[in-house]
């Protein structure tokens, strides 16, 4: 029954089928892309996590020791 | 193999003692045909509709039986005792998947005449001998997928919804072989053997999850 | 210490250029189908990405195989990364699917489809991966618990196929067989090349995830060694492994 059913029924046209398959490689390359973007808030992210951690470690070190002169945290 | 039957005997003469789950899960599998009735709006349903109708039935009524599977042991210490004896482990998972299995061969002996009864067209008769293995193999299935699923949701926070959600999916391969194992059958001067097929793909089924289950469990139950 | 991000851009260059070919390939090389037409051409990226999904989710169970097998932490969060990822390509697979549908059979959803079927129940399944995690609090029983669903869901997609399949008429067309197919040489060439394309993007993308959760991790472990326990402030509930 659906296998006449393809027989019978033709698939669209070309030139409205070219939406539906830009459409489909549309989706997949928004996936992508939104997954980039993802990713890139996590860098700035962590980024910033470790600049905090090197401020947070000068200052304990800083703390620790006010006196005595030393390389600041490469 | 003995700590199994104990654990299975203490549960059974549990569920006798008290008679909370069972007449719970048949009430609801009448009222649920009621329901249908009212529904489908038909006095009677026959081939694969019926097929359809008793199996959701009996998936429905078997998630109160899952839902209430471990909630003993969770709440009075019986993991952790289970644990502390030397047994093996996987023990539990035979008792209880048993346990339930009984439990839903009791309903079915009392819904399915129910079924026969309330909204089954053609006369259960014929049909009968390849219903009960279609629905023995179906409840082989839900009783391990079941048990599975129970032990993993009773130790969530959100226990009765994360059984359900899990135990579906998984299930539904078993549940398509049993409505369409059943379908054929319910028909009037239909055949008496289930289609082979169905038969096929449900002992699959339970033979795959069963052994896996078996394997599995063992982690489910550390502490 | 496993680094993850160690050759990653040499995998991320490769499959850019894979799947770049991949697209030529599709636009500029393979026939017109001589049913379909044009539609057709979103074979080549719709059955690739359910293939990488489905191999995905059955990789996340292995993975979480291994946690069980190994009890050390990597092993899970490999798993649901892998499992994560096979989500989402997961998700562009029920897209792209639906698209091909619509423009093919005139109906955004198929129900004699038994594929788009199959894979709509193997989704149901996995989506409930993060709920799962996501309700037990205990990090090491979460772990074991996420690990046993892995490896049973994994072990469910075979089945699945097979029980699906074995219910509903063949619409989907059958390109795909045990005997390697009924394509044409041009349409499998392009076929092959976007399937290794779109497997190469998975693995890109997965070791991309890892090595970005591997250096928020250290970060915070060098947090608690430098700074003390008490800086590093608690993740917030979240269903990922930390």
């Amino acid at each position: 029954m659906s296998g006449l059913l393809i027989a019978v029924a033709p698939a669209l046209p070309l030139h409205t089928a070219g939406k539906y398959v830009a459409g489909a490689y549309i989706v997949f390359l928004a996936l992508v892309l939104i997954y980039v973007g993802i990713m890139a808030s996590r860098l700035s992210r962590t980024e910033r996590e470790l600049i905090d951690l090197r401020r947070d470690v000068e200052a304990q070190r800083a703390a620790r020791d006010p006196d005595r002169e030393r390389e600041p945290v490469a | 193999m003995r700590t199994a039957i104990t654990v299975l005997r203490k549960d059974l003469l549990l569920e006798l003692r008290g008679l909370e789950t069972l007449p719970a899960m048949i009430l609801f599998a009448i009222v649920t045909f009621v329901i249908f009735h009212f529904g489908l709006n038909r006095d009677t349903i026959d081939g694969q509709l019926a097929g359809g109708v008793l199996t959701v039935t009996l998936l429905f009524a078997a998630m109160l039986g899952i839902n209430r599977l471990f909630v003993a042991e969770r709440e009075q210490g019986g993991f952790d005792a289970f644990l502390l004896a030397p047994v093996d482990r996987s023990a539990l998972l035979v008792a209880k998947a048993t346990a339930l299995f009984l439990f839903l061969v009791v309903l079915e002996v009392i819904a399915v005449p129910a079924f026969g009864l309330l909204l089954l067209g053609p006369s259960l008769g014929h049909a009968l001998p390849g219903l009960v293995a279609v629905l023995a193999l179906g409840d082989v299935a839900l009783a391990v997928i079941g048990t599975l699923v129970s032990a993993i949701a009773v130790q969530t926070r959100a226990r009765d919804l994360i059984g359900p959600i899990i135990g579906l999916p998984l299930l539904l391969p078993a549940l398509i072989g049993m409505a369409r194992g059943a379908g054929p059958l319910l028909v009037a001067h239909g055949s008496s053997a289930p289609p082979g097929k169905w038969v096929a793909i449900l002992a699959l089924y339970d033979v795959v999850f069963a052994l896996l289950s078996y394997a599995v469990f063992d982690f489910l139950l550390e502490d | 210490m496993t680094t993850y991000g160690r050759g990653l851009r040499g995998l991320s260059l490769a499959a850019a250029a894979t799947i770049t070919a991949a697209l030529a390939l599709t636009f500029f090389y393979a026939p017109l189908d001589a049913n379909q037409g044009f539609i057709q051409k979103i074979f080549y990226i719709h059955v690739p990405l359910a293939i990488t999904a489905l191999c995905g989710f059955v990789f996340g169970g292995v993975l979480g195989a291994m946690y069980l097998r190994t009890g050390e932490r990597k092993w899970d969060i490999r798993s649901y990364v892998a499992i994560h990822m096979a989500l989402i390509f997961g998700v562009g697979t029920l897209l792209t699917g639906t698209i091909w549908a619509k423009a093919s059979w005139g109906h955004w959803w198929v129900w004699s489809d038994p594929t788009l079927t199959s894979f709509l129940i193997v989704m149901l399944l996995f989506a409930t991966y993060q709920p799962l995690r996501f309700s037990i609090e205990d990090p090491e029983r979460q772990s074991r618990y996420a690990s046993v669903f892995a490896v049973v869901a994994g072990a469910f997609v075979p089945l699945n196929f097979i029980a699906v399949r074995a219910a509903q008429a063949y619409v989907h067309p059958r390109v795909l067989t045990l005997t390697g197919g009924n394509l044409p040489g041009s349409m499998r060439l392009t076929f092959l090349v976007a399937l290794v394309g779109v497997a190469l993007l998975y693995v890109t993308l997965w070791k991309y995830e890892m090595a970005a959760k591997s250096a928020r991790m250290q970060v915070r472990a060098l947090r608690r060694a430098l700074l003390g326990e008490d800086s590093v402030a608690p993740l917030k509930r979240s269903a990922a492994p930390s």
